[in-house]
């Protein structure tokens, strides 16, 4: 059977929400919401590459590409942070990330 | 055409399966793993769907640097197992509703059907080349250093800035250790660092 | 000069009131009794001026109020009917303000007192020499208002308290419907002062008035609503309650406002009111029934009450049933005659009750009390006098207008008439018992108070026995002197236009101004209850008890007063007071308070601090947060799109 536009977008969509899941329903640590993201920015990247595809339209490959990018300088920033981070509290777990508390 | 779809559901199940044990495993260092077999399960859709250089650039990029920095961090905090805690039942419900309520909205403007109007043809940003003119890598290439050349380039800058920062947040000054200080090295001064000693003979320092 | 007599009383009060402390109790005594035997002589010129001499004037006072088409001013009015009322008024109240002196000597607060009388005093001038209805309500007003300070007077007893706000509570209801009263006469007549809407009526007669759906006779409805406002000053049946537990007040407050003057307001306004009561024929037998069924109603609760003064006060409520059913037969002038005759021997027995009280330190109930007679001789002496006039026997006060007010009930014709006729003979019969049944019980037989009491039992001073002797005057010659003018053949011309009466109503002047029969049917039934109560007190003392004791229904019946207190408190007074806790503890405490003030203050706390509770600290739950605003923006923008 023809696989269509339909059949990619499910498949972003499906890693977008694991993605969205993997943020709030972890109780680890830190790690896996870095992760999570990086799914998140997967399924996104599926998403321009499908429409890329059906539209015949190079940008959505290009605007892929610079979100590749983008994506790795932040994953490097994120864990530079991480590794501060737990230089200093000693800790990653999510739970333990709330000094902010109002 | 079968080959096609099986490919892709191999692929897409593979993927899928890998994201939910990303975020689901125990250990984290084989959510790092689980988090590479997405990426090349991710990397195999692009190859189906005819854009190879981005899959390659994602084996490359994604897998052999971020996941593989992933690792690293995984390795050097030395993260015990971690219990899943207590808090997370409190949320699972909500959250969980939430999820399926995003899941089904985008599911169910995903697998509706799609049609390309008309018009489309003509507002296309850059046509893709028919496969015999220029390969999926040559294509990118002509719109990258012409068009696009401007965000190529800022681009550049983000991955400098980037890395900059990485630095910067995790130089950690350690305290002991000798350093070649240019500016001290040069400006040492004759006086400072030699004497002239008569010395008799035979005499010693 | 007249407009004196009013203002004296006023005076009286004011200094006695605010600068009694200052000048001290003799003082205010002599100041209060001094303005008013001023004011007392005064309206014995008065009433000879004016009543007996033909010189009818009106004293015009100032504006009051001028709105629109609504003119009231301040004027004295002085033509017979009020003359009469002044005269009596001022001597009734001289007579009291100087027992005053005696019987309130030991008292803490004289000068409040005697401020009281005479403020009350000038209210009741007011309101009889009123021109105009607004005039007559400021009286109106002024005398309950005087009545519940009185009552009230010692205010550290709870019960004087209950009593005076039942008595201006019940008041209140009346005078409701009297204030209803005029503004539905001003409604029609587009003016309250007496002379315009006397001169009007004739032209209102049939005017009809829609209202709730029903067709209304506009002075029907009138008079009757009036009529309601006398039902409660006067204490007739239906608003009679408060009149026993005013007995909580000092013997001279019962004797002044309680039998005298302002209870007799309302038989006052409607004989004030007979030239618009005599175009309201089913007003007038309202009137009747009322008076009539009031009559025998208090007769029979008065037949088994212990204490001393409730006996009179219900005697009083049973006599101004008398009065209204005679001016309901339209016989206006044997209602005044009784009124003033009553005045005098009511006064005279509660004087002389207080007296006895005096004498008893203080002991009201009669069945402590007991061979009295041969101690304080005078008083009994003087006990008697009333009670024979209170009975109707000739040739004392009371049987002269009794006797006439009965004939005019009969001869008038009406079924109502006769209705009163007959229940007047009944409670002419208990009203014999009952006053014979206290002297005996208090004067006669064997002491039943202890040997301590019995002791101290003295005659009163004589500045509390001058004015028994004055009202005892009255009491034996007021009848015989006055029946001439106010019923007999000289009835007409002494009224002259203060009262009105339609020619095919008029009774007294059919009656053509005979004497009463000395030995008519209800002289035979007083002497029938004297002898009754003579040989259930005397002859055969245990006869009550057992009289009590086989109609053990009955006996509780009358002795609980109809169980009137009883049913008011179970219909109106516990209702009102659920109502009330009601509306305060969930009306204005849960709702208004809750959704108001608490309710607001509550809820802000509330929210700030479940928003501060969202500040968790924890960025995924942030995270969360933005990720539940995706998708309701993202589910919003779906159903639009659907939709």
């Amino acid at each position: 059977m023809m696989i269509g536009l339909g059949h990619y977008l499910t498949v972003a969509a499906i890693l977008f929400t694991l993605g969205i899941f993997g943020i709030f329903l972890n109780r680890r640590n830190v790690i896996i919401i870095l992760m999570s993201i990086e799914l998140i920015l997967l399924a996104v990247n599926l998403n321009f590459v499908a429409f890329s595809t059906f539209l015949h339209d190079m940008v959505g490959q290009l605007f892929a590409m610079f979100v590749l990018t983008v994506a790795a300088a932040e994953a490097a920033i994120g864990l530079a942070i991480l590794v501060v981070y737990f230089r200093n509290r000693g800790t990653i777990a999510v739970e333990d990330i709330n000094q902010m508390k109002g | 055409m079968i080959i096609q779809a099986l490919a892709f559901y191999v692929f897409a199940a593979v993927c899928i399966g890998s994201g939910i044990m990303v975020i689901s495993a125990r250990n984290p260092v084989h959510s790092v793993l689980f988090l590479i077999l997405a990426f090349f399960n991710a990397a195999g859709l692009f190859v189906l769907m005819g854009a190879e250089f981005l899959a390659m650039i994602l084996v490359v990029v994604y897998v052999g640097a971020v996941a593989v920095l992933f690792l690293f961090v995984v390795m050097m905090l030395d993260i015990d197992f971690l219990e899943l805690r207590r808090g997370v039942l409190q949320y699972l419900p909500i959250g969980v509703t939430i999820g399926l309520i995003l899941l089904i909205e985008l599911i169910f403007f995903a697998a509706s059907i799609w049609q390309i109007a008309p018009e489309a043809a003509n507002a296309l940003g850059a046509p893709t080349p028919p496969t015999a003119e220029a390969s999926n890598t040559a294509a990118l290439g002509q719109l990258i250093y012409t068009d696009y050349i401007l965000l190529f380039q800022t681009a550049g800058l983000i991955l400098l800035v980037a890395m900059v920062g990485a630095i910067v947040l995790t130089l950690r000054a350690r305290e002991g250790v000798r350093r070649q200080v240019i500016g001290r090295q040069i400006g040492r001064r004759r006086e400072l660092s030699v004497e002239i000693r008569k010395v008799p003979t035979r005499g010693g320092v | 000069m007249y407009a004196a007599i009013v203002f004296l009383p006023l005076a009286g009060a004011i200094i006695a009131g605010l600068f009694g402390r200052l000048i001290g109790d003799r003082a205010s005594q002599l100041v209060t009794c001094g303005a008013m035997a001023l004011a007392a002589a005064l309206g014995i010129v008065l009433f000879v001026d004016v009543a007996l001499g033909g010189a009818n004037r009106t004293v015009d006072l100032s504006n009051w109020i001028s709105s629109g088409s609504f003119e009231v001013a301040w004027a004295l009015r002085f033509d017979t009917l009020s003359a009469v009322m002044v005269s009596m008024v001022a001597l009734v109240s001289a007579c009291i303000h100087v027992y005053s002196i005696g019987y309130m000597s030991h008292d803490p607060s004289i000068p409040r007192f005697m401020s009281y009388l005479s403020l009350f005093t000038f209210s009741m001038l007011m309101l009889v020499t009123s021109d105009n209805f607004v005039q007559l309500f400021f009286g109106w007003e002024g005398v309950g208002l005087c009545s519940y300070l009185l009552i009230g007077f010692w205010y550290d007893r709870p019960s004087a308290n209950a009593a005076a706000i039942k008595a201006f509570v019940v008041n209140r209801i009346g005078d409701f419907s009297f204030a209803l009263g005029i503004f539905f006469v001003f409604k029609l007549y587009d003016a309250v002062g007496f002379d315009t809407v006397f001169a009007a009526t004739p032209e209102k007669v049939n005017i009809y008035d829609h209202f709730l759906g029903y067709d209304v006779h506009a002075l029907t409805a009138v008079c009757i609503l009036l009529f309601i406002g006398a039902m409660g000053k006067s204490a007739q049946i239906g608003l009679h309650t408060w009149l026993p537990d005013a007995m909580e007040g000092p013997t001279p407050v019962s004797a002044l406002i309680h039998a005298a003057t302002m209870v007799t307001a309302g038989v006052f306004m409607v004989c004030r009111l007979s030239p618009m009561f005599e175009f309201a024929p089913d007003a007038l037998a309202v009137v009747t029934v009322v008076g009539a069924t009031t009559a025998i109603f208090a007769a029979t609760i008065g037949l088994v009450q212990p204490d001393i003064k409730r006996v009179i006060a219900y005697s009083t409520c049973s006599q101004l049933g008398y009065m209204f059913f005679a001016a309901g037969v339209s016989a206006y002038g044997a209602a005044m005659f009784h009124l003033i005759t009553h005045a005098f021997f009511k006064a005279l027995l509660f004087l002389g009750s207080g007296s006895v009280i005096h004498a008893m330190s203080g002991e009201q109930d009669m069945f402590k009390m007991g061979g009295l007679g041969r101690h304080i001789k005078i008083t009994y002496v003087v006990m008697w006098i009333g009670s024979l006039a209170l009975g109707g026997v000739p040739p004392f006060a009371g049987f002269w207008s009794k006797d006439t007010m009965l004939d005019a009930a009969l001869l008038s014709g009406s079924s109502v008439g006769l209705y009163a006729y007959w229940l007047g003979v009944a409670a002419a019969i208990l009203t014999a018992f009952y006053s014979w049944r206290l002297l005996f019980l208090t004067f006669h037989g064997k002491p039943r108070a202890d040997h301590h009491t019995m002791e101290h039992v003295h005659e009163s001073p004589p500045v509390m026995m001058v004015p028994l002797y004055i009202l005892s005057v009255g009491a034996i010659v007021a009848g015989g002197l006055g029946f001439h003018y106010f019923v007999g053949e000289g009835h007409t011309e002494f009224w002259r236009d203060s009262l009105f009466v339609l020619p095919e109503h008029d009774v007294l002047s059919k009656m053509g101004g005979e004497w009463p029969d000395f030995i008519g049917l209800p002289t035979i039934v007083a002497v029938i209850g004297i002898v009754a109560a003579y040989v259930a007190y005397i002859r055969l003392p245990d006869l009550p008890s057992r009289f009590a004791a086989t109609f053990r229904t009955l006996y509780l019946f009358l002795l609980n007063k109809w169980y009137f207190d009883e049913i008011y408190d179970a219909v109106f007074v516990r209702p009102a007071l659920f109502i009330g806790r009601g509306l305060w503890r969930t009306g204005d405490g849960a709702i208004i308070d809750g959704l108001g003030p608490d309710g607001i203050a509550t809820t802000a706390r509330n929210l700030a601090r479940w928003v501060s509770a969202r500040q968790t600290g924890y960025v995924y739950h942030y995270a969360f947060a933005m990720l539940i605003g995706v998708v309701v923006i993202m589910s919003w923008y779906l159903y639009r799109r659907i939709g």
